[in-house]
């Protein structure tokens, strides 16, 4: 015969062991959830506001090795420094999608544009756009036409471009196009001239 | 970009390092290796009494190869061949078997050194192809690689000796009186059936065949000045007297003596065609020789892009150089390659030897693994820094040249589509192009229709170089250089 309180202990220890296994594992998903959301190191834009507009965007497509002009429809906000971050950002958004055509890294972002007179831009990109960036000519070279391009169609007045990594002047984007340099609109404009629109 | 006076001395001092440190001394001692796909020398070691070579470098033109140390170990991989070398010890193990080696085994700085004596024995094992090692010449020839020559006195004028060669040569030629030297340090020429012939010539006495230190050497003797033509595509060399007229009065304007050793006083013209002559030394004077630099890009601690999980751009543009230089030579045109082993160069350094070189034509080679074929860039100028005076802004350098390069570039793509590679041509914000003052174009190699090992295939870059060869030959006319 097994005494009563030996049956009541037991089945309070069994109670007790699932009910903890039930707990444990509910912290394994929320720890799983929690280095998830840390992993997607992606800053958070403010939303921009303002009127909607068509605007043209020049995309990389890789494996043709060629950028092709695409409308889109974003919130453009008035100043011209805003307008030429968002146009940007709009345009990695782009890329950042699953099955895009030239893919830059989740965590790739514009940190600032600086219109500079006369007719200057300049480019600042985050760390992670250049340090995870593929390394080839043409992939460079077509990250660094988008963006000249795209800035260069929907900002008028902007003559040469200036890219820069975290503030500061990097030699290459990832190992081949130069970075040191201004680019010139013009030119960046007759090479992509060179290819089918 | 503006340097200080301080950085341009020392930029100078450190160019004319690398320079003459890429030009060996006389002194060193070289291993010559001829194969169906690469013909190249290599540096020979001498450690206790034993005469050694690289392994790695010595592989490396002929297939996929890497290499890597693991404590006093030497693990090297060849196509499929695996091995196993120990320092300081004669046993290795080749595809799981034992092989005993003449001498220990060394390892320096991570390269694998192995007796120069053991390579008749080594390399069937890694080649699977015979090889034929003249090993007191230091002169390798892997598979069915050798040029026969026939000499004899041509039957219609006995003052003439014709040289059959059973494939096209580029010997450098030298003349003294009575005396005409010819030096095939590229060529794989073997030895007559005697290495030494005598004729029954009053002009043309003697023919002598020697080779040492990984080059072979025809020297004809003959009673009177002699001169050397070539015919039948580089194949056939024509050694006669010199005419009376010519030995009378000199003549000026054909290029005297060779590349490799300084002219003789008494150096006598030596009439050669176009197509196989060696190009004049840079100092003769009146023209400008047609030198190719070609840079393979990337290189020591700056390994580009990584193609895939063991190839690295750098041993990829170093082995399509190597065979791009052949393929040069071969149409007898003079090459400077930046970088013949893994050695780390800035961009600067590179504008400023190829710049210094004062060559025709800088080929600067890439590789990626992103899209197919290849493409071939011309410098996307930047807005052009201050220029003063005569002096043009460091950065756009290249901006005379352009149409120069464009045109060169079209002609490599054209070359490149012959040879069923898909290619076509545009422009790059890629340094040093934009630093060049001469003719410039980047050649960028993608993987052909078998997919990214295709890139270190010998076969898939014997193709791309041999066609970047063609059109860098075609432009000759074109950029108005000395032949």
């Amino acid at each position: 015969m097994i005494p009563r309180q030996l049956v009541i202990g037991v089945a309070a220890m069994a109670v007790l062991v699932l009910s903890m296994g039930f707990y444990l594992r509910q912290m394994r998903r929320n720890a799983a959830a929690l280095q998830a959301s840390a992993a997607d190191v992606r800053p958070v834009s403010p939303p921009a506001s303002g009127p909607t507009e068509i605007v043209t965007l020049y995309v990389a497509d890789d494996a043709a090795g060629i950028m092709r002009a695409r409308s889109a429809h974003i919130p453009l906000p008035g100043g011209r420094q805003q307008r030429a971050e968002e146009l940007l950002r709009a345009l990695l958004g782009i890329y950042q999608q699953p099955g895009s055509p030239h893919p830059l890294a989740p965590a790739a972002d514009v940190r600032s544009v600086y219109l500079v007179d006369p007719g200057i831009a300049v480019i600042d990109l985050n760390a992670p756009f250049a340090d995870q960036h593929r390394s080839g000519i043409l992939d460079e070279q077509l990250t660094v036409n988008s963006l000249v391009e795209t800035l260069a169609i929907n900002v008028p007045g902007v003559r040469s471009v200036r890219i820069l990594v975290e503030g500061r002047t990097r030699e290459t984007l990832a190992g081949h196009a130069d970075l040191t340099d201004f680019f010139d609109v013009n030119a960046v404009g007759q090479a992509l001239g060179e290819r089918p629109r | 970009m503006p340097f200080s006076a301080t950085k341009k001395v020392l930029s100078a001092l450190l160019a004319t390092l690398l320079f003459v440190a890429a030009n060996p001394s006389p002194e060193e001692k070289h291993l010559s290796v001829y194969s169906p796909v690469a013909t190249y020398n290599l540096p020979v070691t001498d450690r206790a009494g034993h005469e050694y070579i690289g392994l790695l470098e010595l592989l490396e033109p002929l297939g996929r190869v890497s290499a890597r140390t693991e404590g006093q170990h030497w693990k090297l991989r060849f196509n499929d061949v695996d091995c196993d070398f120990a320092a300081g010890k004669m046993r290795s193990r080749i595809r799981g078997r034992d092989v005993d080696l003449p001498a220990n085994f060394i390892i320096e700085n991570s390269r694998g050194l192995v007796p120069l004596n053991s390579l008749s024995s080594l390399l069937p094992r890694f080649l699977g192809a015979s090889v034929n090692f003249h090993e007191t010449a230091r002169r390798l020839f892997i598979g069915d690689v050798a040029t026969h020559v026939v000499a004899q006195i041509d039957a219609a004028n006995s003052s003439r000796l014709v040289l059959n060669f059973s494939g096209t040569v580029n010997p450098t030629i030298s003349t003294e009186p009575g005396r005409l030297r010819m030096v095939f340090s590229r060529d794989p020429l073997v030895s007559p059936a005697t290495p030494s012939l005598s004729f029954d010539s009053k002009v043309i006495t003697q023919a002598t065949y020697a080779e040492n230190d990984g080059i072979a050497e025809l020297t004809i003797n003959g009673t009177a000045p002699l001169m050397a033509s070539f015919s039948n595509n580089g194949r056939t060399i024509t050694v006669s007297a010199l005419p009376q007229s010519a030995q009378a009065g000199g003549t000026a304007s054909s290029p005297p003596a060779t590349s490799t050793q300084p002219p003789d006083q008494n150096a006598l013209p030596i009439q050669q065609p176009v197509t196989t002559a060696p190009p004049p030394p840079l100092a003769a004077g009146s023209g400008r020789r047609f030198l190719v630099v070609v840079d393979p890009a990337h290189g020591g601690d700056e390994r580009g892009a990584a193609l895939n999980d063991k190839l690295a751009e750098k041993d990829v543009t170093l082995g399509f150089a190597r065979l791009l230089r052949h393929e040069l030579d071969t149409r007898g045109i003079s090459v400077l390659l930046l970088r013949d082993g893994d050695a780390t160069l800035t961009l600067d350094q590179r504008a400023a030897i190829a710049n210094g070189a004062r060559g025709v034509i800088y080929v600067a080679l890439h590789a990626a693994s992103q899209g197919s074929g290849a493409r071939v860039y011309t410098a996307l100028l930047p807005v052009e820094g201050t220029s003063s005076g005569p002096f043009r802004a460091w950065n756009a350098a290249q901006t005379l040249s352009l149409p120069l390069s464009q045109g060169l570039a079209a002609a490599i793509v054209s070359e490149l589509l012959k040879q069923e590679i898909p290619a076509r041509a545009t422009s790059a914000s890629l340094r040093p192009l934009n630093n060049m003052s001469t003719a410039a174009v980047a050649v960028e190699l993608a993987p052909g229709p078998h997919g990214v090992n295709e890139l270190a295939s010998a076969n898939y870059q014997q193709r791309a170089a041999a066609a970047v060869a063609d059109a860098v030959a075609s432009q000759r006319t074109a950029l108005g250089a000395q032949p």
